[in-house]
């Protein structure tokens, strides 16, 4: 019991990631029928986006201090960054150690001018295209992205810290009546922090006007632009808050994977296989798939099924989205008449 | 000739004549000029400029003539790179065994996804293909490691004692055809240039000419027609009782069998296999030349994928110092500002380069360089015909 339920909350986090990846590229593709490559590169920026913000917080200016010496007796110079000046030391370490949930205010309004910009300035030109071409162009994209982050920031991976109040570990188990289910603080809120965003999302399309007029459009482009609704406007809103989304659960998972460059193409290949079995164009199928997905994966990585069947971790997301193409070739909650050419 | 009509025959003789004479035509600066950096006359890189032009041409038959994107084509690469350097451990280290097994190995292999792919298609075969290969990689890096050497991949090592070669003890075996040893080649002086004639290239060279042949045939003939079928309706095709899943299975088969005989050729050049040959990256690669050389055609791909190579080898080469050279004319804040904005594209930035020649080429030339060579060629054409017809040239180019 306790090695099951460890594992469905392994899976969750990775679930989490791909979950919120896979409902980016749903939405967009449902609006758009854009099949974005990009998206993964979004996921990238969204963790720089924490990067960033920890080390502007984190600039610094030399300070002498008389009461130190270094070895040689000189007196000793202290970086000391400049939120200390601003807000007092306690104050200012508070901040710095902050900067991931810190990062998710600041990264806002960079997803939304990446998304807008990359919808008007590029994907715009390409609904008429063959999907094809669209893959394409978005793979160059995702490639340009990826090398520019890789350009100013290096190929490493950057450890980013959450805040210290999250960085241990507590028992889970002790608050369900198990024992010994020990799991780390920042996972459990990345996972509450995805049902957020998913239920946001959800809330937004269902309950407000404009998500009405945005699932309208979903189903019938064309005779909602005849009512006079400027549809066009809405979907790059959508989008924008698509890569808003995928920014997000990228700026929340920097402290649980250190950001490099490729990460963006690691999940981004996944969230496809997420998607497809989830079925295209489907926003709950999207969601589901990507939490099975992910709680599959951490069952597979056992050390008992390893032993029964070795290597079963490393291809059990594929191996699963083969088995439902091809029984269920709409994946498990897709559409009639979505992609089917 | 040769079965082909007048144009095709041209092409063909042109491409013979450009693998034949490319070290002399690869190497066009002298040694030791500041150039020089630029020749890309050097065995390797000609090597691998013919290897991959045979596995974009393979891809090229599945995509450009079917339309299905395949996104797991590097997985036949890597199955064929496997057979081929088993053979050449166990059999014998000439090099025409290793190059068959490798075939018919990606060949099996490509028959069993694309049986299971092919019953999809669009994005769905795409993530299906790009699944299977993922899956190869996973299974060649971990589990198969017995077979595949896992990480540190595959070399021929002095322990190896293939069957047919007598080797001395310890000697490490050098892949070759009936003694001439891949890697010899012979060196060509006059004045200041060094020209280099190698084995490897050209026996990698005849074998791309044999698949360019083969491809050329295969554009021309019915089964090539029923590919395009495929492509521009495969509803329609389907309704009028022809059932499509028979010539698609092949041409996908085919086309593996191609990327087979590119991993083969490369391990015979190099004698060592990776799984990263497998990744996904490297199947994202082949799909880059196609399309910057231009899908559907018989010699875009080639061009791609010598562009792609070129651009991999010779723009990673350059750094900061040669720039400064080149710059050396302007005043000194200009050299400076002009290099601080080029240099991320140039060395380890090249990538940053290819990413964005792609996206251009997507956008502004769906067809690649091949049709931007068209669209130069017709510029030209439609300038004389203007002054000698006048109006008559009114009608729109495309």
């Amino acid at each position: 019991m306790e090695v099951i339920v460890l594992q469905v909350l392994n899976g969750l986090d990775k679930g989490s990631a791909y979950a919120l990846i896979a409902l980016g590229l749903t939405l967009i593709f449902g609006t758009l029928g854009v099949v974005n490559f990009a998206h993964g590169a979004l996921f990238m920026i969204g963790a720089f986006c924490a990067v960033t913000l920890n080390r502007i917080l984190s600039l610094s200016h030399e300070v002498i201090d008389p009461d130190k010496t270094d070895f040689l007796g000189n007196p000793l110079a202290v970086n000391v960054p400049y939120v200390y000046d601003w807000f007092g030391e306690a104050a200012g370490q508070g901040i710095i150690n902050w900067s991931v949930p810190l990062a998710l205010l600041f990264s806002i309004p960079i997803m939304i001018i990446v998304g807008i910009a990359m919808e008007r300035g590029l994907i715009k030109h390409f609904y008429k295209r063959p999907h094809a071409d669209q893959i394409l162009v978005t793979f160059g994209l995702a490639i340009v992205l990826a090398e520019i982050i890789k350009y100013y920031y290096g190929a490493n991976p950057i450890p980013t810290p959450a805040p210290p109040a999250f960085s241990g570990s507590f028992d889970f188990g002790a608050l369900i009546g198990l024992e010994n289910i020990i799991y780390p603080y920042w996972r459990i809120i990345y996972f509450s922090f995805a049902m957020i965003i998913i239920a946001a999302v959800f809330a937004f399309l269902q309950f407000t006007t404009f998500g009405m007029v945005v699932r309208a459009g979903m189903v019938d482009r064309e005779t909602v632009g005849m009512l006079g609704i400027n549809i066009d406007k809405r979907f790059t809103i959508m989008f924008a808050i698509a890569a808003c989304v995928a920014g997000l659960a990228g700026v929340m998972y920097a402290p649980i994977n250190s950001p490099d460059y490729n990460m963006g193409m690691h999940f981004l290949v996944l969230s496809f296989v997420v998607v497809v079995v989830g079925g295209m164009g489907s926003l709950p199928g999207a969601v589901l798939a990507g939490f099975l997905l992910g709680i599959l994966e951490s069952f597979a990585s056992l050390g008992v099924v390893i032993d029964l069947l070795p290597g079963i971790n490393q291809i059990i997301i594929y191996l699963v989205a083969i088995v439902v193409l091809l029984t269920r070739p709409r994946g498990l909650m897709g559409r009639k008449g979505v992609m089917e050419e | 000739m040769l079965g082909l009509n007048a144009k095709d025959a041209g092409l063909f003789l042109l491409v013979t004549i450009m693998v034949i004479l490319a070290p002399l035509i690869l190497n066009p600066f002298p040694e030791g000029s500041e150039l020089a950096q630029f020749n890309a006359g050097y065995p390797d890189l000609m090597q691998r400029f013919v290897i991959f032009g045979i596995f974009a041409i393979g891809f090229n038959i599945l995509f450009g003539l079917t339309g299905y994107l395949s996104f797991g084509h590097a997985a036949f690469l890597g199955v064929g790179s496997y057979a081929a350097i088993w053979m050449m451990k166990l059999l014998t280290l000439n090099v025409i065994p290793a190059i068959i097994m490798a075939v018919i190995f990606a060949g099996l292999f490509a028959l069993l996804v694309g049986f299971v792919s092919l019953r999809r298609s669009g994005i769905y075969f795409s993530i299906l293909t790009l699944a299977f290969a993922q899956m190869s990689y996973a299974l060649a890096y971990s589990v198969l490691t017995p077979l595949t050497g896992g990480e540190t991949g595959l070399q021929i090592k002095s322990t190896d004692s293939p069957l047919l070669s007598n080797l001395a003890n310890g000697e490490i075996g050098r892949a070759n055809l009936f003694g001439l040893e891949m890697g010899s080649s012979f060196e060509w002086g006059v004045g200041n240039w060094l020209f280099t004639f190698n084995a490897g290239y050209y026996i990698a060279g005849i074998v791309m000419l044999m698949a360019f042949y083969m491809s050329i045939r295969i554009f021309r003939s019915p089964f090539g027609m029923m590919l395009r079928a495929v492509k521009s309706n495969q509803q329609r095709m389907n309704y009028t009782g022809l059932n499509s899943k028979p010539y698609t299975l092949a041409a996908f088969v085919i086309s593996g069998m191609y990327a087979g005989l590119a991993g083969g050729l490369l391990v015979a050049m190099d004698t060592q296999v990776g799984p990263e040959r497998m990744f996904w990256t490297a199947s994202g690669e082949v799909v880059l030349m196609s399309i910057l050389g231009g899908v559907g055609t018989l010699i875009g791909p080639v061009l791609g994928a010598g562009m792609i190579k070129y651009m991999e080898n010779i723009i990673s080469k350059i750094n900061d110092n040669i720039l400064h050279q080149w710059f050396a004319f302007l005043p000194d804040g200009m050299e400076d500002f002009v290099v601080f904005l080029i240099h991320p594209f140039i060395g380890k930035g090249w990538h940053l380069t290819l990413g964005l020649v792609f996206m251009a080429v997507v956008i502004f030339l769906p067809g690649g360089l091949v049709e931007g060579g068209q669209r130069i060629g017709r510029l030209f054409r439609r300038k004389k015909r203007d002054g000698a017809v006048g109006d008559a040239a009114k009608t729109p180019a495309e």
